[in-house]
């Protein structure tokens, strides 16, 4: 099937759905990388015209990858929710766009129509929305989940504790942990990138997390970021593990790259929900994705790297997660050239997320490398608090020394919280408040006139065994 | 008539440095940026511009040319002949968006490459590297060849080839003009905050055109304040006799790698980090 378009005198024709997907997503550099991208900015208004007029329901009826081939496409089909999809079974995709930002589409609506919805129906459509529309619509989306805090609750922001350490060293993280909480960060979770792949020195981190959170109460989850076999293992050896954390992505294909397919993330669920580590709540996966990761394992099926991106919503969103974020600036130049690609990438990323019903956060980084500085992570910081992000990280000083670039800071959270009148996870406020760390209003306290907290203590012994 | 303002009261001045937190003393545990004060809820102005200079040595590192008559120079007292190369990406904002330009010769330098061609091709192929940083073999490429080249005794190396706007791969078709049994390639990573000059050294057995990562050992983060010098001349000599030991390079011979094969964001650092 082909797809048209004419512009002034010039007739586009389109050659498949892909393709037509390809050239109306917005110009980046992962896409002209895969020879996908609209060769003209007339070619790519083309492409969105003919987009706009398309109907929901061609991406029912035509698979981007077959379904015999890729089991994230029988995964998207066989659980399609025809139902839910009713309300929009008339919509093309530029009324949609129209419907979204309507009156109409209001928050319980939008949550009720989630499951009706398809990637390549969130992908579609975010191709014809600009910036303001991205957060417009997402703004309406709120979506909740829980463990031992209630995280994406509306006027609220959690922030996932990083704190990497080039050899994992113990002290070395727990000095950063107690840096971190006490500025208000870990409502999130606090999750911890191993430098190392063994077991033993993975388990000293659960270990760690485990009895830092017990001994002080803290109303949060703890993740290590080994690869979900690792996690399984370390369940099965008796480790105390909250979260399951795996990278995944759009294609069968990009996730056989990251050596796991969806049978295996079902396995690392029930281990993970065996354990019954929850207190208010039972979500207890973590996922993060990015555009460009299927380009670079070279399993993205000639498809555009967004589109390829909301494709592992559909992964994410079978295993009820408690986060799922996209490390939107992590990749490189070579698929987010710049700041603008960056920004827009991580607004499409938040809303066909949220779309989907996904509790999405963003990593909102770069790399040395991309055209790109601390200004530009601002403005998108900025721009995902306008969008009701559920969460961002917190990395001491924005500097992560481990995976090595950068992200946002504790102080990050701290200065969105003030910008947006943004208040912490409830739970995770309340202990706040009972460790005086902030007052009612939700305010740091001066950590120099804080005398002899409980997180006091634990510096004290960090900072005695120094001396010894 | 309008009020007089009030004087302001004495704790409202501002203070002439906000301090560091109390917990300063434990930074000693970790480079990360900890204990680094507020100013409300930003940074301190020190920090801003200590963080500041770090991105700008960074950025700096990235977008320098490399120096190709300086670093000849420096390589000359090694008695080697020098060749220049330079790979199909014609500028640095074509190199970092196009890295399979950075992968391939310019049609001149292949053409110039193939006029030098012998059938008796050098053991060891040493190419040095601009990568994502100049400044890091500008710095330390000397330096590591001249301890690494004693260590290579008995073995027929070839010309020193300096290429630049050059990715890893590139140093594959560099060693296939030559017939090169083994390519070691000398490369800036990407410069991270604290790291704008860290070299990488990564070695090929056979190396040809379309050799992927898994075929590759790779000794990283070689700078005076990471893998020093000296030990990393001794790694790159003990890892290539392995090699042809072996008759192989790849994965199985590697030092434990840091990154995790299922982590994206860790895959991703793979086949970014690297040139």
């Amino acid at each position: 099937m082909t797809y048209h378009a004419t512009v002034g005198i010039y007739r586009y024709v389109f050659g498949s759905l892909a393709e037509l997907l390809a050239k109306a997503s917005p110009m980046r550099s992962g896409d002209a990388l895969a020879g996908v991208a609209a060769a003209s900015a007339e070619e790519r208004m083309a492409a969105r015209c003919a987009l706009a007029d398309l109907p929901l329901t061609a991406f029912l009826d035509e698979a981007l990858i077959a379904y015999e081939a890729d089991e994230v496409t029988r995964l998207i089909v066989d659980t399609h929710d025809a139902t839910a999809f009713a309300t929009l079974r008339s919509l093309t995709v530029g009324g949609f766009r129209d419907w979204l930002l309507s009156d109409a589409a209001s928050s319980a609506v939008l949550a009720a129509v989630a499951t009706g919805i398809t990637p390549e129906m969130a992908a579609a459509v975010s191709k014809l929305m600009r910036n303001q529309d991205l957060i417009l619509a997402a703004k309406k989306m709120h979506v909740v989940t829980a463990f031992r805090s209630t995280i994406g609750l509306p006027g609220r922001l959690a922030i996932r504790l990083q704190p990497n350490h080039p050899t994992d060293d113990a002290r070395g993280i727990l000095a950063a942990t107690l840096d971190g909480l006490m500025y208000g960060a870990g409502d999130a979770c606090i999750g911890i990138n191993p430098a190392s792949d063994e077991m033993p020195k993975l388990r000293r981190l659960w270990d760690m997390l485990d009895a830092l959170i017990a001994r002080y109460e803290i109303p949060t989850q703890s993740c290590v970021l080994a690869h979900v076999t690792r996690q399984i293992e370390a369940i099965e050896l008796g480790a105390p593990v909250d979260l399951v954390f795996q990278s995944v992505g759009g294609t069968e294909g990009l996730n056989k790259s990251f050596g796991i397919n969806l049978a295996l993330l079902r396995e690392a669920q029930e281990a993970a929900l065996s354990l019954k580590r929850g207190t208010v709540g039972n979500n207890v996966m973590y996922f993060e994705t990015g555009q460009g990761a299927a380009l670079s394992a070279n399993a993205h099926h000639g498809l555009d790297q967004q589109t390829c991106e909301a494709r592992a919503y559909a992964v994410c969103r079978a295993f009820q997660p408690l986060l799922v974020n996209t490390v939107v600036g992590f990749i490189g130049p070579e698929y987010l050239f710049d700041a603008k690609q960056i920004i827009r990438a991580g607004l499409e990323d938040h809303f066909c997320g949220k779309l989907l019903g996904l509790p999405m956060g963003v990593d909102v980084c770069y790399t040395n490398h991309a055209e790109a500085d601390q200004d530009d992570m601002d403005t998108l910081l900025t721009l995902l608090g306008a969008a009701g992000v559920n969460y961002v990280m917190g990395v001491p000083g924005a500097d992560d020394v481990m995976l090595g670039y950068q992200s946002t800071s504790f102080h990050d959270g701290l200065a969105l919280r003030e910008m947006l009148g943004l208040k912490h996870a409830p739970e995770f406020e309340s202990w706040l408040q009972r460790l005086q760390l902030i007052d009612a209003q939700g305010r740091l306290q001066d950590a120099r006139s804080l005398q002899a907290l409980p997180l006091h203590e634990a510096i004290n012994q960090l900072g005695d065994g120094l001396k010894r | 008539m309008s009020e007089l303002p009030k004087p302001v009261a004495s704790d409202a001045l501002a203070p002439a440095d906000p301090p560091a937190d109390p917990w300063a003393e434990l930074r000693s545990l970790t480079p990360a940026r900890i204990a680094l004060g507020r100013s409300g809820a930003s940074l301190p102005t020190r920090e801003v511009l200590a963080f500041g200079i770090a991105h700008a040595q960074a950025r700096d590192a990235v977008h320098a040319a490399l120096d190709v008559d300086a670093l000849a120079t420096a390589l000359q007292p090694l008695g080697l002949p020098i060749i220049r190369t330079r790979s199909a990406a014609e500028t640095r904002s074509a190199y970092l968006a196009r890295p399979d330009w950075g992968r391939r010769l310019s049609p001149s330098s292949r053409d110039a490459l193939e006029a030098l061609a012998r059938s008796d091709g050098p053991e060891v192929l040493l190419v040095i590297a601009d990568g994502l940083s100049a400044v890091a073999p500008q710095r330390h490429a000397s330096a590591l060849i001249s301890a690494l080249l004693p260590q290579l005794d008995g073995l027929r190396i070839g010309p020193l080839v300096i290429a630049t706007q050059a990715r890893v791969a590139l140093a594959d078709e560099i060693a296939e003009c030559f017939g090169a049994q083994l390519v070691v390639c000398l490369i800036g990573e990407r410069p991270g905050l604290s790291s704008p000059d860290s070299l990488g050294a990564y070695i090929t057995y056979a190396p040809k055109i379309g050799t992927t990562d898994e075929a590759r050992i790779c000794i990283s983060n070689i700078r005076p304040e990471g893998c020093a010098i000296g030990d990393a001349a001794t790694l790159i000599a003990a890892s290539l006799r392995a090699a042809f030991k072996a008759r192989r390079s790849g994965v199985a011979l590697r030092e434990p790698s840091k990154a995790l094969a299922g982590d994206a964001s860790t895959a991703a650092a793979l086949s970014d980090q690297k040139p």
